[in-house]
């Protein structure tokens, strides 16, 4: 276990953490603003994925893949809130939570009729595709820094946009109590499109960021949607800030233990059981702590005011 | 009582009176149908039916009378499973041992996952029954002693007190078919009881059975632990039929599956589960038959269940009675 591995290890952590983080964000604004269960979130990352590569066979250019599948992505976020969530909203959550799982049916396995079952890969842009060395003996791949910086930079935005804009001002207060706020004349439908519309764009940015590194596929959005939930619950639904701080802990927690967990087991036990219980432990290890978060505060870390 | 039972005009079950009746007829005839068919499919479909039909009344128990959405139960169908699987290995192969086992286990796991999920309520309650049931997703995934991801194979099915009853599909089909009749006439009786009233009252209004004085977290955690065990008793009948377990059994897709079951019938009336899961796998069966694709059907039915067939297909067909009856 040495320190450059150690390193390598932190920054995949906080890779996957801020990754966790743009999926995140948009699914707790989307239950904080309107108290809605989108399972469906996952395949709106899938399908930025999906839509970027298939920009980039049309344009052969992966900036203007991105706007393009970016633009898609929102475009198709709208749709859906208006052919179907929009009458959902005043539902109790198990209706959100079939229609969302019908919607996932559909878009994994249409993405499955359109591009095949075979996953696909989405290039890197030349400019980023090399390694960087960091420290002595600590190489470290160029793209794995984009998307740190991106999410980074994404969550400062949003840290902006909700605290000191007015339409932030509306999100917070919507979600503390949103019949109020529509009592005080504010559109609260227009509002709802707006969130919903910036959630699936940051949740098809993450897709679309991802792409170069793992292989495209259908379903990719199932395992990520569920890690975006842990993530939600731990840092306290509607919370950005509990959003971001859990994003980066579950990513570091789930990387690191992935990565030691046979070595520490290894200090109490022999080696071969070491290596059956090892990932066992690890796969199970931000389910636990998720659980002993909520056993402690029923309603996350940082639950937002008011509920 | 009993007059004022014969002149009442409520009829709980709007017109639909026969309906538990009709399935469990329907159920009984399907070998009779095969036989005189020759298609001996039919047995295994319906056993297959009827299998998850004793999870999805045992999930409706949950969902539909404790308003307790868990997103979690399939892994008590796995742990159950797992039980028949793990037992053979070591040459265990006889249902006097492996069903009490399949029912201790799983009904342990709901006991002390219950503990923790019943703390939390709402949507934090659906993720973290999500999250115990990841766990042992992930603890089946990493059994590399018994298969791991690849699952396990069953030598042979169980014995019963030696005798190779459960070999002969159409002997299974009925044994399967008495579980489910078994549990349905249990959770029914279960839900009638003092017991089940005190958990619907929970389920309208937690804080007020809570000011009549009832203890409403035992009440649930003993409905949880029921229904993780009778989850327990649909995974022992799985292992049984398709002679195979594998973490499969346990994802979180197949959780939701059981959920849209349970709601495509109808919640809270235990018929509506039976009705959901055979509405559910014969639309897979007869949709799968056309494309590989057919969930690119099925999901988009989904959400037009949802936005326009309220109370599923047994509120559905209540409408269409009462319209008849009324015309």
């Amino acid at each position: 276990m040495s320190t450059t591995l150690l390193a390598v290890q932190i920054l995949n952590g906080l890779q996957l953490g801020v990754l966790l983080f743009l999926v995140a964000a948009g699914l707790t604004l989307v239950f904080g603003v309107m108290d809605f269960i989108n399972l469906a979130h996952g395949a709106q990352y899938m399908l930025g994925a999906y839509l970027a590569v298939a920009f980039y066979a049309l344009t052969g250019s992966f900036l203007s893949a991105l706007v393009l599948a970016l633009a898609a992505a929102l475009a198709f976020g709208l749709v859906l809130e208006f052919a179907v969530f929009r009458h959902l909203y005043d539902r109790d959550h198990l209706d959100h939570v079939i229609a969302t799982f019908g919607i996932i049916l559909f878009l994994n396995h249409g993405v499955k009729l359109v591009w095949g079952a075979a996953p696909l890969s989405l290039p890197m842009p030349e400019l980023f595709s090399g390694s960087v060395r960091l420290a002595e003996g600590l190489v470290y791949p160029v793209w794995r820094l984009v998307i740190i910086a991106a999410g980074l930079a994404i969550a400062a935005l949003l840290y902006v946009l909700v605290a000191h804009t007015r339409i932030g001002m509306l999100v917070r207060a919507g979600a503390t109590n949103a019949v109020m706020v529509s009592a005080l004349g504010v559109n609260i439908r227009r509002l709802f499109m707006i969130v919903f519309g910036f959630g699936a764009m940051l949740a098809g940015f993450a897709g679309i960021m991802i792409a170069p590194i793992l292989s495209v596929e259908p379903g990719m959005g199932d395992n990520i949607l569920i890690l975006a939930f842990v993530v939600i619950v731990i840092g306290g639904i509607g919370s950005i800030r509990g959003a971001f701080l859990a994003a980066l802990l579950i990513g570091l927690v789930d990387t690191l233990g992935r990565s030691f967990s046979v070595d520490i087991l290894r200090l109490v036990m022999g080696p071969s059981p070491a290596r059956t219980v090892g990932p066992a432990i690890a796969s199970m290890l931000i389910y636990l702590l998720m659980a002993v978060v909520l056993y402690v505060r029923p309603t996350g870390l940082f639950p937002a005011k008011g509920r | 009582m009993a007059v004022s039972l014969a002149a009442s005009p409520a009829r709980p079950r709007g017109g639909l009176q026969a309906l538990p009746g009709g399935i469990f007829l329907a159920f009984a005839l399907i070998p009779i149908v095969a036989l005189l068919t020759g298609d001996t499919y039919l047995v295994s479909l319906g056993s297959r039916v009827m299998i998850f039909a004793i999870a999805a009344v045992a999930l409706d128990l949950l969902v539909g009378y404790g308003a307790l959405i868990s997103f979690g139960h399939a892994a008590f169908i796995g742990l159950g499973a797992y039980a028949v699987g793990i037992l053979s290995v070591y040459g265990i192969t006889d249902a006097l041992v492996s069903l009490p086992v399949a029912l201790a286990v799983s009904a342990a796991y709901a006991l002390l996952t219950g503990v923790v999920c019943l703390r939390t309520s709402g949507v934090y309650f659906i993720m973290i029954t999500l999250a115990f049931g990841q766990m042992a997703f992930f603890t089946a995934s990493s059994l590399a002693p018994f298969g791991g991801d690849d699952g396990l194979t069953i030598a042979a099915r169980n014995t019963l007190a030696g005798f190779p009853l459960l070999r002969d599909e159409r002997a299974f089909y009925y044994v399967v078919f008495f579980c489910l009749l078994g549990t349905y006439v249990f959770c029914r009786a279960l839900v009638a009881s003092r017991f089940g009233r005190v958990v619907r009252g929970a389920k309208e209004n937690p804080v007020r059975m809570a000011t009549i004085g009832f203890d409403v977290y035992r009440f649930q955690l003993a409905t949880y632990v029921i229904a993780g065990a009778l989850a327990g008793l649909s995974g022992f009948l799985l292992a049984n039929a398709t002679e195979f377990v594998s973490p499969a059994y346990m994802s979180w897709q197949r959780s939701g599956e059981l959920i849209v079951m349970v709601l495509l019938g109808g919640l809270g009336s235990l018929d509506g589960a039976i009705v959901g899961a055979a509405a559910y796998l014969l639309t897979e069966e007869w949709l799968s038959g056309f494309t590989e694709h057919w969930k690119v059907i099925f999901g988009p039915v989904l959400v037009l269940v949802v936005l326009f067939a309220r109370g599923g297909l047994i509120g559905l067909a209540r409408d269409l009675v009462r319209r008849f009856t009324r015309g």
